[in-house]
């Protein structure tokens, strides 16, 4: 073949050259992926793990809520009542109180959802006539958990009484339920869901911020010279992480400031408590984005390690749905996650007006996760190219 | 203090690389066998060798950044095992890929070193580097902007900034012009004279011959070890220079004919070399008359030597 005609075939596209390279670069893609053992499995993993996890979690219609008692009378009544009113599978009794002081923290805090207070006397009112008021006061900020419990209550305890004690007129309790939505008295999802969406919002950028600092270095060759250089682990990870910790605080402001100026939600707490503990909320994620960094070969691991923390964080945190009404085993994964008790956090102080005692273990939770996450990363990031 | 512990600290004074045994695999494969060698202070230590032999290791090793599989040694004076943090204080490395960061500028990328470094003024010290590398003007350009020489002489200022005692450099010109390959080696050379050890990574022959020492390593192995003219002398290479006509036909027929090692053309000649000589004479023998070529007996050229040296290397440990 003469060398001419070679050159002008050379120049020519191929037939199905588009096919030809578009098959090439599958190909390649294909193979690139496949050594890519971690992105493998995550392709699994995430639609798996995630639809199972949250399948079995998300309730929407929550039972068993956990319910303060505070008994002023030890009555066979209020017995029966209590009994009752644990029988509609709505309310757990976890907590017994003496005082009027401990009933509000324990509503304050978010350890319990509902309280109910039987007054002194109430069996001997019943038996009069005097129709006296059993009070049930509910942390309404989650208007979605408190809404069913509250709306069944009256008719529920009704049937379960009458079924058990045999007293009274069937058609009329002998006592009033009078209840109280705390905090959000209209039921305003709203209230719920801005100071819910500050942590969401907070979470999900603090993430990304630190999630691709570490392999980014790695991508680009830099570790190699800031490897050289002496630098301790402890150092570069406090350098990659406290600039964004201002960057978190102006969006926190920004987010609050919306949602307080434009949705009109309060802050009935003290500013300088939400700013605190915000400040250690927005810090608790950036280490654990930093974390997702050492242990990450590339940035598209670091991506979906980032993705497989959010999801559960906004559905399992009490975000979406309503804490009090996952399983067990989910309210123990949803602990470890920051933005639920950040959430507990920011709904007590703006709606309830919380102090720092109501937020004790959610602010020692926050603080310890920042450590775990922080001890993690100094550990795991490697000082040599090993 | 025994006497052989004081004898011991007193030579550490004159020597600023001293590794025993070094070596290291990578997921089965070893890279680096069995590595020892000394580099003296003051002196630039030319290390040579093929893509792939264990250079960049060796070096990576002695910085601290990663961990000899077995073997130990000093540099400047400190364990190289143990006390790499004291090492990173002291040594400037300027990796073979531009590893500064190509987002920040000329003068913040030099201000970060000497931060890291902990250097008091650490403006001050990046203005001077910046003048004394000759890049006013550019300070305010993004390192990832400067072309490739550019950015040769800033990643070179940025690991001589903190005014350490050692240098390693991992091919520092390799894709860098002449002009400004000369100009870094006189930079080299003038660092040298303050009394700074540099350690140096070449494929360059003319690059080697500006050093003051040279090793040659290949598939791991430290092959030989001197000054250039030692490593000439030691090579037991006999090179015959052949200029003239036909030489295109006469490399072919010469090529691997028993008693001749190496034929290399070099621009008009060629460079014809045999580890034993009387085989090789014999194995030119026919050749020698030969109309229109000029057989001269010349010395081998460095380049000779490392590329006999790999030859061998190959025979021997692939």
């Amino acid at each position: 073949m003469s060398v001419p005609s070679d050159h002008s075939r050379d120049a020519r596209d191929p037939p199905f050259g588009f096919w030809r390279r578009s098959y090439a670069m599958v190909v390649k893609e294909f193979i690139q992926l496949r050594r890519d053992r971690v992105s493998f499995a995550m392709i699994v993993m995430i639609p798996v793990m995630q639809l199972l996890l949250f399948g079995f979690a998300i309730n929407t219609t929550p039972r068993h809520l956990p319910t303060a008692v505070l008994l002023q009378e030890d009555s066979d009544l209020a017995r029966s009542i209590l009994k009752a009113m644990e029988n509609t599978a709505y309310f757990r009794f976890t907590r017994e109180v003496h005082t009027v002081q401990e009933f509000d923290d324990l509503l304050l805090s978010g350890k319990v959802l509902f309280g109910v207070e039987i007054p002194r006397g109430f069996e001997r009112a019943v038996r009069r006539g005097d129709r006296p008021a059993l009070l049930v006061a509910a942390d309404a900020t989650d208007p979605v958990a408190a809404g069913s419990a509250m709306s069944a209550l009256g008719m529920v305890v009704q049937t379960a009484l009458q079924h058990d004690l045999h007293i009274g007129d069937p058609v009329a309790l002998p006592f009033e339920i009078r209840t109280h939505a705390r905090y959000n008295p209209a039921a305003s999802s709203r209230l719920n869901i801005v100071p819910g969406l500050v942590g969401t919002i907070l979470t999900m950028t603090m993430l990304i911020f630190t999630a691709l600092s570490v392999t980014r270095e790695i991508e680009r060759g830099t570790m190699e010279s800031l490897l050289s250089m002496p630098i301790t682990p402890v150092e570069v990870m406090l350098g990659k992480i406290l600039p964004y910790v201002l960057v978190g605080f102006i969006q926190a402001i920004l987010i609050i400031g919306i949602g307080v100026l434009l949705f009109g939600v309060p802050v009935n707490g003290s500013l300088t408590l939400l700013a605190l503990l915000s400040t250690l909320f927005i810090t608790t994620n950036l280490a654990i984005g930093y974390t997702f960094s050492t242990i990450a070969q590339n940035q598209l691991q670091a991506m979906q390690m980032s993705i497989m923390f959010f999801l559960p964080s906004i559905l399992l945190s009490g975000f979406m749905f309503p804490f009090a009404g996952m399983p067990v085993w989910a309210q123990y994964i949803g602990e470890g996650l920051p933005l639920t008790h950040y959430l507990r956090i920011v709904r007590a102080i703006m709606l309830k007006g919380a102090t720092l005692p109501n937020l004790q273990y959610d602010a020692i939770a926050l603080l310890a996760l920042m450590l775990l996450a922080m001890t993690i990363a100094v550990m795991r990031f490697r000082r040599t190219l090993d | 203090m025994t006497a052989a512990a004081s004898s011991a600290r007193a030579l550490a004074a004159d020597i600023a690389i001293d590794v025993h045994g070094l070596s290291k695999s990578f997921g089965g494969r070893e890279v680096v066998h069995d590595l020892s060698m000394q580099v003296k202070r003051g002196t630039i230590y030319g290390f040579l060798g093929p893509n792939g032999s264990g250079k960049t290791t060796t070096i990576r090793m002695l910085c601290g950044l990663l961990t000899p599989d077995s073997g130990e040694g000093t540099c400047l004076g400190y364990d190289i095992r143990r006390d790499a943090d004291r090492i990173k204080r002291q040594v400037g490395y300027m990796t073979q890929r531009f590893s500064l960061y190509q987002d920040l500028s000329v003068r913040e990328n030099l201000e970060f070193v000497a931060r890291l470094y902990g250097v008091r003024d650490a403006r001050g010290t990046a203005r001077d580097m910046i003048k004394r590398l000759g890049l006013n003007g550019r300070e305010e350009q993004l390192a990832g902007n400067l072309s490739g020489g550019w950015k040769q002489r800033l990643a070179l200022g940025a690991c001589t900034l903190p005014n350490p005692q050692l240098l390693l450099l991992d091919e520092p010109t390799a894709g860098v012009d002449p002009k400004a390959r000369r100009d870094f080696w006189n930079e080299i050379h003038a660092l040298a004279a303050d009394g700074l050890t540099v350690l140096v990574s070449t494929h360059y022959m003319d690059e080697a011959e500006r050093c003051h020492e040279i090793a040659y390593i290949a598939y791991g192995h430290l092959l030989a070890h001197g000054t250039v003219d030692e490593v000439i002398a030691t090579s037991d290479l006999s090179t015959w220079t052949v200029s003239g006509d036909g030489l295109n036909a006469l490399a072919a027929e010469l090529t691997g004919k028993p008693g001749i090692d190496m034929v290399a053309p070099f621009g008009t000649s060629l460079h014809v070399s045999g580890r034993d000589r009387a085989a090789m004479e014999a194995a030119i023998a026919p050749y020698r008359d030969r109309e229109g070529v000029r057989w001269q007996h010349g010395e081998p050229s460095l380049e000779d030597v490392f590329i006999e040296l790999m030859t061998r290397a190959t025979d021997n440990f692939q």
